[in-house]
């Protein structure tokens, strides 16, 4: 069977899979729409949030970033763990004791005004968005190189599974899908990483893997790959080339986003009570952790068998991979010194870093780009720090189920991280904007049908993400969690542990942080991107990083503004100290 | 039962700082700040603040959660027996 194939039959039995579940599991009411009848097992619930949490940006992108950025890649593999610390002992058991539907609903509440809950609700659908651009790209990706499907067409199809168990099971409907889709991914992910790690290590284990020495050789790997990478013009592979400030910053901006994004502390609602709660994070984590401490050994065997396969190769020659992904616009090659072979080094291979190309052949049959060649470094590649985990297979040449396996996962976890995000985005409008401020009065049954006829809206919206994606997808996920970190964790960590925070306090600060951070980002990212280094930057803090700086903002100014304003009502006092009581 | 409730969150507090001093350690302590002068240590093919940042700190943070898990059982467990009492 080729490959093609395959991927069709296991991405095929995936999806009815998924539809499968979303007919057994349908919403009956708001409760079981926006919460899943509060009744999901915490091992459960556990990996949902894990399918949730990892996005098609951890399971395609994460570990070829890492693969470019050697040891600065442990931003990502700190920043997006650790924050679950901070979620399982300073938020989900109290917000799961809270036993509301949404995160504005708990801001609207604890600080008794409708102005922070519509404040909330912007937050919560401007983060989500961002999140959603990133998941239909991905679905993208995966569909063109594999199905040989045009990119539209992929879109429509992962909208209109999403839609069925989206908007017929709501929250119930995704959950169990999620699980299903976290099997599939985790299964992707660790089949060829164990089997790449045998190949070079003869170490079954890639956690271990990466740490031991070459099949056939009393070299470490690590050591032979720092030896490779320094003998090209980069940095070491286990050394830094950020500054230390940099990374303590987007290493905070990552962990405190990630305890404040809505769709992740919401699937701690659906749990039956606050020891599940609890329970569950440590579940969702060890589902996690599992990718998580896979991906930095991929990453490593990645960059090794890369540079192995392509270094001084002549084009004729190349691996077919290569060509493959050059097909589709991933990889680049400009025969610089016009011998006829790749030479990958450091730097950009061309200005303007991205290839435009033209119809054109060159000598040995690539692709021409009309970009103009950096000369300044002797790089002649491009490549798409996406495709690592995609091409990962074929680069150590794994069997045609392997990779049809992967494709399967990547959509996996593209469509369960949407879907998480579609849920929040709906249940924001029918329950905080309509039910809790424009439209108090319609019944039960009238809610559903607005959080469905949402959820159809926003995977409309979603979908032309896809179809027509914003060129700046890459540049905006620092939006997602530097603004989650600088907006809902002060206003959720402060509404817990301290009662005398009131409304004035808690919207100035999330109204400073989102400022602070919005501007700095979009400052440094759209407006002045020619100033975007060091140099320039505030304290030498990157826009990656600087959410940690507007958390900092938004805590000093809530103190502030709420010692000098009236303390809140009794009721709210009452409240906190109820949510405080396991 | 005011100040047993007082005296829950108290507790509360005790075991949720001391495990945040623990995330502090392994995360941006020994995976940032402390991590290359821990790298002149070497364990097997891995240099230990390299080893930190990209597995051991993940490795913690499981071990957190679950001990905060067990503590908080007991601490629970602890307030409804006086309750009853």
């Amino acid at each position: 069977m080729t490959t093609q194939l395959l991927t069709y039959i296991f991405v095929g039995v995936s999806f009815a899979l998924y539809i499968g579940i979303a007919l057994w599991s349908k919403a009956q009411s708001t409760n079981d729409f926006y919460v899943a009848g509060k009744g999901v097992h915490p091992v459960a619930n556990g990996m949902a949030t894990a399918a949730d949490w990892m996005s098609a940006a951890s399971f395609l992108s994460m570990a070829g970033l890492i693969a470019f950025l050697g040891k600065d890649g442990s931003v990502y593999l700190m920043g997006w763990t650790g924050g679950y610390v901070l979620l399982a002992l300073l938020l989900a058991p109290y917000l799961r004791k809270f036993g509301k539907f949404t995160v504005p609903d708990f801001i609207g509440e604890r600080y008794y005004s409708k102005a922070a809950r519509k404040l909330a609700v912007i937050c919560l659908i401007f983060i989500s968005f961002t999140y959603i651009a990133g998941q239909m790209r991905g679905v993208g990706i995966v569909f063109s190189r594999f199905l040989e499907v045009d990119i539209n067409t992929g879109v429509i199809v992962g909208m209109a599974i999403v839609f069925f168990y989206a908007v017929l099971g709501g929250m119930k409907g995704i959950t169990y899908t999620q699980v299903a889709q976290y099997c599939v991914l985790i299964f992707a992910y660790l089949v060829p990483a164990i089997f790449i790690s045998i190949l070079m290590t003869g170490n079954p284990i890639p956690q271990i893997g990466f740490g031991s020495t070459m099949v056939d050789s009393d070299i470490y790997l690590l050591d032979k790959l720092d030896q490779v990478t320094k003998d090209l013009g980069f940095t070491a592979y286990t050394e830094n080339v950020k500054s230390n400030i940099d990374i303590f910053c987007i290493t905070a901006a990552l962990m405190f986003g990630t305890a404040g994004l809505p769709h992740v502390i919401v699937r701690f609602f659906t749990v039956p009570n606050v020891g599940a709660a609890r329970q569950s994070a440590g579940y969702a984590l060890i589902f996690i952790a599992l990718l998580y401490t896979t991906a930095p050994a991929v990453s490593a065997f990645a960059r090794m068998n890369l540079i192995d396969s392509i270094q001084d190769q002549p084009y004729s020659t190349s691996p077919s991979w290569f060509k493959n992904w050059e097909e589709i616009g991933l990889i680049a090659w400009k025969d610089k010194n016009m011998d006829g072979k790749i030479q990958y080094s450091s730097g950009n291979a061309l200005d303007d870093i991205k290839p435009k190309y033209t119809n054109d052949r060159g000598d040995s049959g690539e692709r021409v780009v009309e970009n103009i060649p950096n000369l300044s470094n002797g790089n002649e590649i491009y490549i798409d720090r996406d495709i690592i985990v995609l091409a990962n297979p074929e680069i150590a040449q794994l069997p045609g189920w392997v990779i049809a396996l992967v494709a399967a996962g990547g959509l996996a976890a593209a469509l369960s991280t949407a879907a998480g995000l579609l849920l929040v985005i709906s249940s924001s409008i029918s329950h905080d904007l309509l039910k809790k401020t424009y439209m108090p009065n319609i019944t039960e049954k009238q809610e559903l049908r607005y959080a469905r006829i949402a959820a159809a809206v926003a995977i409309g919206i979603a979908g032309i993400f896809g179809i027509y994606p914003p060129a700046f997808v890459a540049q905006v996920v620092a939006f997602a969690f530097g603004l989650a970190a600088a907006t809902f964790f002060p206003a959720l960590f402060l509404g817990i542990f301290y009662k005398r925070l009131n409304k004035e306090g808690a919207i100035a600060g999330m109204l400073s942080g989102l400022i602070f951070t919005a501007s700095y980002i979009i400052y440094f990212k759209f407006i002045n991107p020619e100033i975007n280094n060091a140099d320039f930057w505030f304290l030498g803090i990157s826009p990656e990083g600087i959410g940690a700086v507007g958390m900092i903002l938004n805590f000093s100014l809530a103190l502030v503004i709420s010692s000098l304003t009236n303390p809140p009502p009794n009721e709210v006092l009452s409240m906190v100290d109820e949510i405080r009581q396991p | 039962m005011k100040r047993k409730s007082d005296q829950y969150w108290k507790s509360n507090i005790k075991i949720v700082s001391s495990l945040l001093v623990i995330w502090f350690i392994a995360s941006f302590g020994f995976g940032i700040i402390f991590s290359e002068s821990l790298d002149q240590i070497k364990i097997g093919g891995f240099k230990l603040g390299f080893w930190f940042a990209q597995q051991g700190s993940i490795y913690v943070f499981v071990l957190i959660i679950f001990l905060y898990v067990w503590l908080m059982k007991r601490l629970d467990k602890k307030l409804s027996q006086e309750k009853d009492k």
